[in-house]
């Protein structure tokens, strides 16, 4: 691989690997088995970083929002879905590719040299379950448990969460011998679900994001209105389709709400037709025609 | 691929400022009725369920 070519990947791995020690910056927490109890902890990170792992210095997003849904119908989750709608309006999908840990873990396990599986039409069906994981798991569970029950349950977290496994329960119950004489049968099927996860993405690109996240689904909603986002000038491109061939996400077209906007079909575009940008090129041209 | 389905830029400029309003307005309220206190009550307490331990 060229220079040039390795030179956007490598920027946005680091991004990546930052964002990751950002989130996670309560170094100490790692060494004594305690989280940070600061007050940016009332702060959600943009990606999914569970609030639970030692190292986190901010609240996850959807942890937040399965608490919040809690609380109805006593009060609205208007703090979470006000940071949801900025969050999703500036950037999207760009939290998946640039600023999501668990994305981060996905594409490095990923690189594991093996036989992998390519998309194809079944992974781009599969790929509609992550909306059916948010609107049961992360929506509707907690506010039935609220009303039927009257207890808080965050079922995506308790139930399917790899990264509150990963980042959450592995250290914890290393680092914490009480933890370790009270996990039972629900920590057994965590780490089966977080472990199949985990081999899967090394077979199929970011299966978790492709597949169950449901944080992608919430900021794939933004995809036509993100701020910032991979676009394509209308006039360079002439519908080769080398950048959706090229993409592992299941885009049918460039930025779509598949797409978690790596800018990889960018590096690859034979007609350098594709850019990050603030606006779409339509609009670009219709300004300079009105200019003087 | 070209893109679309982008709209026409008043239309897309609409829905980011409409956007942008509702999710200011939103944040602001939630933080005025405790949504940052209750997020943060949350987050400074070990969620056992949501690591698998209870």
């Amino acid at each position: 691989m060229d220079r040039k070519k390795r030179g956007p990947d490598f920027r946005r791995r680091c991004i990546q690997l930052v964002s990751a020690l950002v989130y996670n910056a309560n170094l100490p927490g790692f060494a004594s088995g305690t989280i940070f109890k600061g007050p940016v902890k009332g702060v959600c990170v943009p990606g999914l970083n569970c609030y639970s792992c030692p190292g986190a210095i901010g609240s996850c997003p959807l942890g937040a929002l399965q608490n919040a849904l809690s609380n109805l119908p006593n009060k609205l989750p208007l703090y979470i879905a006000g940071i949801l709608l900025l969050t999703g309006m500036a950037l999207g999908r760009v939290v998946c590719g640039f600023l999501c840990p668990f994305g981060l873990v996905q594409e490095l396990l990923h690189k594991i040299p093996t036989p992998k599986i390519k998309k194809n039409k079944w992974t781009r069906r599969l790929s509609w379950l992550k909306y059916g994981v948010l609107a049961v798991f992360a929506v509707a569970l907690p506010i039935w448990y609220a009303f039927a029950r009257g207890v808080p349950v965050p079922a995506f977290c308790k139930y399917i969460c790899p990264a509150g496994t990963l980042e959450g329960g592995f250290p914890l119950m290393a680092l914490r011998e009480e933890y370790r004489s009270i996990a039972g049968a629900l920590f057994g099927w965590k780490t089966l679900v977080c472990v199949v996860i985990l081999a899967a993405c090394i077979f199929l690109y970011r299966a978790f994001c492709r597949f169950l996240c449901p944080l992608g689904a919430v900021y794939s909603l933004f995809s036509r209105i993100a701020l910032l986002a991979v676009r394509v000038d209308g006039d360079l491109c002439d519908n080769c389709g080398a950048c959706v061939r090229a993409c592992q996400m299941d885009v049918k077209r460039v930025g779509d709400h598949e797409c978690v906007q790596c800018g990889h079909c960018a590096q690859i575009c034979p007609k350098k037709a594709i850019y990050f940008g603030k606006e779409p090129t339509t609009w670009k041209r219709s300004k300079s025609k009105n200019s003087p | 691929m070209k893109n679309k389905r982008e709209g026409s830029p008043a239309r897309l400029l609409a829905a980011r400022l409409l956007t942008g309003a509702v999710g200011l307005a939103a944040l602001a309220w939630g933080i005025a009725q405790g949504g940052y206190r209750d997020t943060l009550g949350k987050a400074v307490r070990i969620c056992l369920e949501c690591v698998g331990i209870g």
